[in-house]
């Protein structure tokens, strides 16, 4: 391995299918949903009553007094970032912090606290607005925050490319170690806006799915019976290293992050191009930074958020990309699109399956499209994977490919 | 209202917006140093005061009150 390579030496998340990585990984690979109907009060005006909502409440992790000033996605990308840093073995490690660097995005930010203190401050006036106010909406609130807790002093990064963040948080991390800015890059996404203006939002573009009553089934990419996906809320953190940097100190490697490709669509604010010309590209560029063969791709853990046009525009990109070959997982189909934080997820479940040789299912593809690919339906599947790509996309027109191997 | 009694519901505040012990609360306790109070929450601390004990305390006033016996004096002297 060239000692300019960059691995993952740390994994961190919560979502709604558990509260840590291995609680995650466990309930993907058994093919659990984490999508439920909604109990708020709120739920009951909104045409979709349903959302993939966390496992585990942030404040059973972090005190009272502390969730006080801190957005639910900041909370949450400091739970996943914390994980994520004792996994790679760097408590107490005594790192140079002037080479640490953090890179971690969210498609929207802080909007839970925005919406509450808007109505205190319509209710109770300004002086009643918490201080903390700016802080906790602001969008680099996350990245700060972990950066805050770490001590990272080589620069606190956020980026914000809607649903292609995660991913594109990671890729930006890995530009900063081949830079030579940084030796560790604690890189991921985060998101928590569940509640009744973003879900209307998203409703009225109805990109969402109406499936209010069976909450379990909602989420089905590829199916023909999919209609929209389902909103969900979690954070997934990674730690990159440079691979000497690692070896040095004898740090685990999970995976090699091989390479990366972004593209923008000049098409369209929201719908991807039809025939997923930018996407094809992205993936083009991946393969090309990596210097990894199409035939080396076995798996990919496709975007496929379960809406009607994205996920077999994404199936063309994949075939004019890689080509047919690939066997694909929707992780989606039981998180729930979890926005921001989608592409850094998925990157844990990419890096896992290449790790455990085997890829979680795409649950409720009961009718699948036709002209699919190969999709591991309803069962994990057993299966060596030299390289994977993990594909995002975004409103916006933001397509990002990211490509790990074995290390 | 005591001084005792001020001191009580100061403490009552600390603990809700900063998590600080109410036995470490007493008068010639530095609110930054001491307690641990960052500024953004001695904001709230004010208006939580200011609320609970029916005072104003004006932002220019606040840099004055930099132990919780100068918060119990500007209290009692003004509610």
């Amino acid at each position: 391995m060239p000692t300019t390579d960059v691995v993952v030496t740390g994994l961190g998340a919560t979502t709604p299918l558990g509260g840590d990585v291995a609680a995650t990984w466990d309930a993907m690979l058994a093919g659990r949903s984490g999508v439920s109907a909604l109990t708020q009060e709120w739920a009951a005006q909104l045409p979709v009553r349903i959302a993939a909502q966390l496992a585990v409440e942030p404040s059973e992790k972090i005190d009272r007094v502390k969730m006080r000033r801190l957005d639910r996605s900041e909370a949450i990308a400091l739970i996943a970032a914390h994980e994520a840093w004792a996994d790679a073995g760097l408590v107490d490690a005594g790192l140079d912090t002037e080479r640490l660097a953090v890179s971690i995005g969210s498609g929207i930010g802080g909007a839970q606290t925005l919406l509450a203190q808007d109505d205190i401050l319509e209710a109770s006036g300004p002086r009643k607005v918490s201080p903390h106010t700016v802080p906790m909406l602001m969008p680099n609130g996350p990245a700060a925050w972990v950066g805050l807790e770490l001590g990272a002093k080589a620069g606190v990064h956020s980026v914000a490319s809607a649903c292609a963040t995660g991913a594109e948080a990671i890729s930006l991390g890995l530009d900063i170690i081949r830079s030579g800015r940084a030796d560790v890059v604690v890189a991921g996404g985060t998101e928590a806006v569940v509640h009744q203006l973003p879900i209307a939002g998203f409703a009225s573009m109805r990109a969402m799915s109406v499936r209010n009553d069976e909450p379990e089934k909602a989420s089905r990419p590829w199916d023909k019976a999919r209609d929209g996906f389902v909103l969900g809320e979690g954070a997934g953190i990674v730690v990159l290293e440079r691979a000497d940097h690692a070896i040095a100190r004898g740090a685990r490697i999970y995976a090699r992050l091989a390479g990366a490709g972004i593209t923008s669509d000049g098409y369209d604010i929201v719908q991807p191009h039809p025939e997923g010309l930018g996407a094809t590209r992205a993936i083009a560029k991946a393969l090309a930074d990596a210097g990894v063969a199409k035939t080396d791709i076995v798996h990919v853990n496709a975007h496929a958020t379960s809406t009607p046009v994205g996920d077999m525009a994404e199936i063309a990109s994949l075939r004019a990309a890689v080509g047919d070959h690939p066997v694909l997982t929707g992780t989606k189909s039981m998180t729930g699109h979890l926005l921001g934080a989608a592409g850094a997820v998925e990157s844990i479940a990419t890096i896992l399956a290449i790790r455990d040789g085997v890829i979680p299912p795409t649950i409720n593809l009961d009718d699948p499209e036709d002209g699919l690919l190969d999709v591991a339906a309803h069962k994990a599947r057993h299966l060596e994977i030299p390289a994977a790509l993990n594909n995002s996309f975004g409103f916006g027109g933001h397509n990002v490919a990211l490509i790990f191997t074995r290390p | 209202m005591t001084r005792d009694d001020i001191i009580a519901g100061l403490a009552e505040i600390l603990e809700e917006v900063a998590g600080v012990n109410p036995d470490d609360v007493a008068e010639e306790k530095s609110f930054t140093d001491e307690l641990d109070v960052d500024s953004l929450s001695m904001v709230e601390v004010v208006v939580a005061a200011e609320e609970k004990f029916g005072v104003k305390i004006p932002d220019n006033e606040v840099q004055n009150l930099k132990t919780v016996g100068d918060a119990v004096s500007y209290i009692e002297s003004n509610a």
